[in-house]
C-alpha cells in the first residue's frame, strides 16, 4: 500500500508517489461516475459521517456524493446543529460520533491545525475537508487531477495562485502538493494578503499581474471573502477587481491555452470576471467533476486500510 | 534553633565563595570555615547555595481560580522551584484591583509559611484600561507594584496618568506589551512558521511598539517602568536604548522564551502557545545577550497554570501560557552548562536584581544579617520531569516527562526547611 497513514489530513507530508496513487485511483472511479448507475459496493456497510463545522455546500455535497456512491452510510452534521453550540468541547463531539461505530470522520473547521488535532486522539480515520488556513488536501488532490487530465503531466508545468494567499488553505495545500510534483508555483495578490514568511514556502511571488500570468500554464484564483475588506486588507472589491482581478484584459497577456481555476464559489466580477469563467480556458467544473472522483478514492483507500 | 548548611558554594551576584552558612531565627547570622555546631545540619558538599529565588511574574489564580492553583499548591510549586517569593498578577476573579484581595493573598501565603506570595495590584479597575485603582490603599496592604498584565493599557493618557500616580509612592507597573489592534486575532508568532502551519501570526513589533510607547512615557513623567516578560529581538534593543537614555525601565524575561522558538507550534500542541508568542532562534539570542549585558534584569516564570481540559482543545481556543516554577532552575543550568550564563548571573537575574527592583532589602544576597532565604541546588542530577515530581495543581507544559538537569535539593524560608527532594 504506497499510502499507509491512519487519516487525510495535510498535502504536506504527501511524497510524490502517494499523489500519483491518489490520482491513479480517482482516475477509475471517475469511469464509474460516467456511468447510467453510478453506485459501487466498496464501502457498503460502512458508515461516514461528514462532520462540518463552517457552512460548506460545494465540499459537503461531493464528500456526501462520494460516499453514497461507494455505498457508505453518509451521515451529515453541521455546526448548527450540533452540541458544540451547548457547550461541548471538540472532542468530546468526535470521541461520541467514534463511539456510534463510524468508519470515516470527514471534518471542516475553522481553526487551523484542529483536524490533526483530532487525528492525532481519535482512533477513527479522519479526512481533513479544510482546517482554518491550513489546509484543504482533497482540493489540492482534485486540482492536479484536473491539470493532469488537461495538460497530460504535472512535472515542469506553471502554476500561478493569486488572491488571498495568506487565508488560503486551498493555496497552502496546493504549494506543498505542487512543489512535490516539481510544479513551477508562483504566487501573486495584493501585499496585506502575501503572509509574512512567505520565503518559507519556497516558491516565486509576481510583482504584478502581467508577470503572475505571463508564462502560466494555470492559473488558480483563490475567492475573496467579503469580510477581508473589515479586517483593512483591501479598500474595495472594486479595486480589487481592478488591480487583482482576472479579466480577459488580463488573459490577453497569458498563454493561450492557459487554464483557469477555481477553488469556488466564484464572486463573478471580482476576482474572475464572468467572460472568463465561462470562457473555453475555464476548467472550474472539471474541477468540481473531478472532485468527486478524489473523494470517493480517499474514502476508499482509508477504510480498506485497517 | 541553629541551622548550618556545610561546605557550600555560596554564590552571589558578585562572586562565589566557600563556607558554612548558619542561620538562627531565620537571619544568616555567620558566613564562616570554621565548624560551628548546631541543632541541624545539612551538608552542602558538591552543590551551589543561592540566595532564594524571586520570581517577578507568576499566576497563582486564587482568589477565582481555585481549579488551576491556588496559594498553598503555588507555594509548593514555588519552593520546589527555589522560589521563595513569588509575585503574582492582578487577574483574579475578584480582580486585584482592592485592598482586602491583596490582603488576603499575603496571608494565606504567611499562614501556609512556604514562600512569600506578594501581589501587584491592578493599575485600572477591573483591568480595564480606563479608570485608576486606589493605589494608595492597595500599597498600604502590600502590592509589590502595579500592573495589569494579560491586558495591555492601550490608552496611552491612561498609561501616562498611572505612571506619574505611582511615583507619589515610590512604586513601579509591570507592563504587559502587546498591541492588541497589530495581534488581532493571533494565535502564534509571525514569520516563516505561521505561514507554514497557517495559525494566524502576531508579529513581534506588536510587543515593540508597546515598550517604545511606555519607555517614553517613563521618560515623560520620569517615573519607574518593567517591562514583563520580553520576547523579541527588538523589544531588547529597544530597553537597552531606553536605559543608555536613563529612563527608569527594568526588564524580566521568561525561561521559556529564551528556551524555545515558534518551531514547536507545527505541532498544534497548545502547551507551546504563549502570550507574547514564542519567537524565534535569533530572538533567543537577543534575550540572553540582553541578560549578559544588563539589558534584561530578570528572570520570571510567568508561571501560568492551566487543566488538562482547558488545553486539550483547538490551538486558537486554548488559553496561553505554561506552568514554570519548577523548570526555571533546570532551563537556566542549561544555559550555564552551555557557557552562555554563569551562576552569578542566574543569582543576579533571579534573585538580586528582582530584589532591588521590589525593594526588599533583607532579600537577595546571602551575607550576613540577610533574611534566611536559601535555596541549595544540585546541578548535576537528571531526572524526568513527571507529574509526581510537579508540585502545581495544573501539568500544562510541555516539559512534562521531558529530562532535565538540575533541581533544588533544598530550599529554606526565613531559615526553615520548606522543601527538600
Amino acid at each position: 500500500m504506497v499510502y499507509d497513514k491512519k487519516d487525510f489530513i495535510s498535502t504536506r507530508d504527501l511524497t510524490s508517489e502517494q499523489i500519483d496513487y491518489i490520482l491513479t485511483q480517482a482516475l477509475s472511479f471517475r469511469e464509474i461516475n460516467k456511468r447510467e448507475v453510478k453506485k459501487i459496493p466498496t464501502l457498503k456497510g460502512r458508515t461516514i459521517v461528514n462532520l462540518f463545522f463552517e457552512p460548506s455546500t460545494r465540499t459537503r455535497t461531493s464528500f456526501e456524493i462520494a460516499g453514497k456512491r461507494l455505498g457508505a452510510d453518509v451521515i451529515n452534521i453541521s455546526a448548527s446543529t450540533s452540541s458544540t453550540q451547548k457547550g461541548e468541547t471538540l472532542m468530546d463531539t468526535v470521541k461520541n460520533i467514534q463511539a456510534m461505530s463510524s468508519d470515516i470522520i470527514v471534518i471542516r473547521h475553522s481553526f487551523s491545525g484542529s483536524v490533526k488535532f483530532v487525528a492525532d486522539n481519535v482512533h477513527t480515520h479522519i479526512v481533513n475537508a479544510g482546517d482554518g488556513l491550513n489546509e484543504h488536501p482533497t482540493q489540492s488532490m482534485l486540482d492536479l487531477l484536473t491539470i493532469k487530465l488537461q495538460k497530460g503531466k504535472l512535472e515542469g508545468l506553471n502554476v500561478t495562485i493569486i488572491g488571498d494567499i495568506e487565508h488560503s488553505r486551498v493555496a497552502r495545500s496546493d504549494i506543498w502538493a505542487m512543489k512535490t510534483c516539481g510544479m513551477n508555483v508562483k504566487l501573486f495578490g495584493p501585499p496585506t494578503m502575501i503572509p509574512v514568511g512567505i520565503e518559507a514556502f519556497g516558491v516565486e511571488t509576481a510583482s504584478n499581474m502581467e508577470e503572475a500570468v505571463k508564462d502560466a500554464d494555470v492559473i488558480i484564483m483563490l475567492r475573496i471573502q467579503r469580510e477581508r475588506m473589515a479586517k483593512l486588507l483591501i479598500p474595495s472589491e472594486r479595486e480589487y477587481s481592478k488591480l487583482f482581478g482576472l479579466t480577459p484584459a488580463v488573459m490577453a497577456k497569458a498563454k493561450k491555452d492557459v487554464m483557469v481555476m477555481h477553488p469556488g464559489p466564484v464572486n463573478r466580477g471580482v476576482e474572475l470576471s464572468s467572460v472568463v469563467a465561462d470562457s473555453q480556458n475555464s476548467a472550474i467544473l472539471d474541477q468540481v467533476e473531478n472532485g468527486v472522483a478524489i473523494r470517493m478514492a480517499v474514502l476508499s483507500f482509508l477504510a480498506m486500510a485497517k | 534553633m541553629k541551622t548550618l548548611l556545610k561546605n557550600c558554594k555560596i554564590v552571589n551576584y558578585d562572586k562565589i565563595t566557600e563556607g558554612n552558612i548558619l542561620i538562627e531565627n531565620g537571619i544568616i547570622t555567620d558566613i564562616t570555615t570554621e565548624n560551628i555546631k548546631a541543632d541541624k545540619e545539612y551538608d552542602c558538599t558538591g552543590k551551589y547555595v543561592l540566595p532564594g529565588l524571586i520570581d517577578m511574574h507568576s499566576h497563582m489564580r486564587e482568589p477565582g481560580f481555585e481549579y488551576k492553583e491556588d496559594i498553598t499548591s503555588a507555594g509548593r510549586a514555588a519552593v520546589a522551584g527555589g522560589i521563595t517569593t513569588a509575585c503574582c498578577m492582578a487577574n483574579t476573579k475578584p480582580v486585584i484591583d482592592n485592598a482586602p484581595v491583596a490582603a488576603f493573598i499575603i496571608n494565606r501565603a504567611k499562614n501556609d509559611g512556604l514562600f512569600d506570595a506578594l501581589p501587584y495590584g491592578a493599575v485600572t479597575k477591573g483591568l480595564k484600561g480606563e479608570e485608576l485603582t486606589e493605589m494608595g490603599d492597595l500599597i498600604e496592604n502590600g502590592v509589590c507594584g502595579f500592573s495589569d498584565d494579560g491586558h495591555t493599557i492601550m490608552n496611552a493618557e491612561v498609561m501616562r496618568r498611572a505612571l506619574e500616580y505611582v511615583k507619589y509612592f515610590d512604586s513601579f507597573i509591570s507592563v504587559h506589551a502587546i498591541d492588541t489592534n497589530l495581534q488581532g486575532n493571533g494565535y502564534m508568532n509571525e514569520g516563516r512558521i505561521s505561514a507554514i502551519n497557517g495559525l494566524n501570526g502576531i508579529p513581534s513589533e506588536s510587543e515593540s511598539v508597546i515598550i517604545a510607547r511606555d519607555i517614553m512615557l517613563a521618560r515623560l513623567t520620569k517615573s519607574r517602568v518593567h517591562i514583563s516578560h520580553v520576547s523579541s529581538k527588538e523589544a531588547v534593543d529597544i530597553i537597552r536604548w531606553g536605559k543608555n537614555e536613563g529612563v527608569n525601565v527594568t526588564a524580566e524575561a521568561t525561561p521559556h522564551h529564551f528556551t524555545l522558538t515558534d518551531e514547536n507550534c507545527l505541532t498544534y500542541d497548545t502547551n507551546y502557545k504563549m502570550s507574547p508568542p514564542l519567537r524565534e532562534e535569533e530572538d533567543i539570542e537577543a534575550i540572553l545577550q540582553g541578560f549578559k549585558d544588563g539589558t534584561i534584569d530578570c528572570i520570571s516564570t510567568d508561571h501560568a497554570p492551566h487543566q488538562d481540559d482547558e488545553k486539550f482543545v483547538e490551538f486558537g481556543l486554548a488559553p496561553v501560557g505554561i506552568i514554570g516554577y519548577q523548570t526555571a532552575v533546570p532551563l537556566t543550568i542549561k544555559r550555564i552548562d552551555e557557557g552562555i550564563l554563569s551562576w552569578t548571573d542566574f543569582v543576579r537575574l533571579m534573585s538580586y536584581n528582582p530584589a532591588k527592583i521590589l525593594k526588599k532589602e533583607n532579600l537577595g544576597i546571602i551575607a550576613k544579617g540577610k533574611q534566611a532565604d536559601i535555596v541549595v541546588i544540585d546541578a548535576d542530577i537528571e531526572y524526568t520531569y513527571t507529574r509526581e515530581i510537579n508540585k502545581s495543581k495544573s501539568f500544562n507544559t510541555p516539559f512534562l516527562n521531558k529530562q532535565l538537569k538540575g533541581r533544588a535539593l533544598y530550599t529554606f524560608k526565613n531559615g526553615r526547611l520548606v522543601f527538600q527532594a
